[in-house]
């Protein structure tokens, strides 16, 4: 399977935290990478969506779709630092 | 802007199409009407839904083509397996209407402001979000320089090609070449970005869109010029079988 980047998932990250994502800055909690979440790797195929670092692919994120609710898994990041909203 | 988008949420709006226009015999584009749409920045997308009858969703994000201030377009290629976009480019009619959700994004977006050079790179229906930033730059009569490298499988594949003429692009077309093509014949490679991109010194600002691999090997190509990470806007849209 293909990655794509977190601009595939903005959608659904507005959806999930009720504002612009791909700028909030997501902190690897493994090799402590820091950058955009529109830079992260990004797999569509599965039953949920997978964001992995893009440096020592990680994985940062879990969302999870059933029916109208999202489950998110954060467990592989030690920080998301918010874009400031305008 | 944003306060009241986190009150309202994003919402899944009903979108008009209002013109259907075939862009290459693979491409088309969709112009719509969406009512309270808030304006949109260049280089951002808009997810798409289509429901079938037994309540089967599937969800696509398509590059928003048109400039802020115009009514939003987007631009599909048809994927032959694509549960989405054959239904976009061969079924949809004018006065259709579609679930869109949007404007998303605010990573791969130019704004006057952010200044250039601009060196985009587009890799097939990639080009869609470089025509929203191209327009958005003669619209607001910028004078930050632009050039667009653009890789296409042939000639006929290029899309927006009559309005691409008034602008500053370098083509290559990577599977067959008509006779007496004097541009490159090739895919992008190292050799190709140092004859074509604007030089490091320039602090230029890039943005590249394609598929996964193209965009990968143009990122890659433009850190080896000296290109600085952060001045690179990276937007991959998967495998198309090409270009």
């Amino acid at each position: 399977m293909e990655a794509l980047d977190g601009n595939a998932i903005g959608g659904m990250l507005y959806h999930v935290f009720g504002g612009e994502m791909t700028m909030a800055q997501a902190k690897c909690g493994h090799c402590r990478a820091r950058g955009p979440l529109a830079e992260c790797e990004v797999y569509l195929g599965g039953p949920g969506v997978v964001v992995r670092c893009r440096g020592c692919h990680n994985v940062v994120m879990v969302l999870v779709e059933v029916r109208e609710m999202t489950c998110v898994d954060l467990g592989g990041l030690s920080e998301l630092e918010l874009p400031a909203r305008r | 802007m944003a306060g009241a988008a986190v009150l309202g949420g994003l919402t899944w709006r009903v979108a008009t199409v209002t013109a259907v226009v075939d862009e290459t015999p693979r491409v088309r584009s969709l112009e719509l009407e969406v009512p309270g749409w808030p304006g949109h920045a260049a280089g951002q997308h808009v997810d798409v839904r289509l429901t079938a009858e037994d309540g089967y969703r599937a969800e696509r994000a398509y590059s928003l083509a048109s400039a802020p201030g115009e009514p939003p377009a987007i631009t599909v290629e048809r994927l032959e397996d694509g549960e989405v976009s054959p239904y976009l480019t061969e079924d949809v009619r004018p006065g259709d209407a579609l679930a869109v959700r949007g404007p998303i994004g605010g990573y791969f977006v130019w704004r006057p402001d952010d200044g250039g050079p601009l060196f985009l790179a587009a890799g097939g229906s990639g080009v869609a979000p470089m025509r929203a930033i191209l327009r958005y730059r003669r619209n607001s009569m910028s004078d930050v320089r632009a050039r667009l490298l653009y890789s296409s499988r042939t000639l006929e594949d290029v899309i927006y090609r009559a309005e691409l003429d008034r602008e500053e692009v370098v083509h290559t077309l990577t599977r067959a070449q008509p006779p007496g093509w004097t541009g490159y014949a090739r895919r992008v490679d190292a050799d190709l970005l140092r004859e074509v991109a604007w030089p490091a010194e320039d602090d230029p600002l890039a943005f590249v869109c394609g598929p996964t691999s193209f965009v990968e090997s143009v990122a890659a190509g433009l850190v080896e010029l000296g290109y600085a990470t952060g001045r690179i806007k990276t937007e991959r849209f998967g495998a198309t079988g090409g270009p």
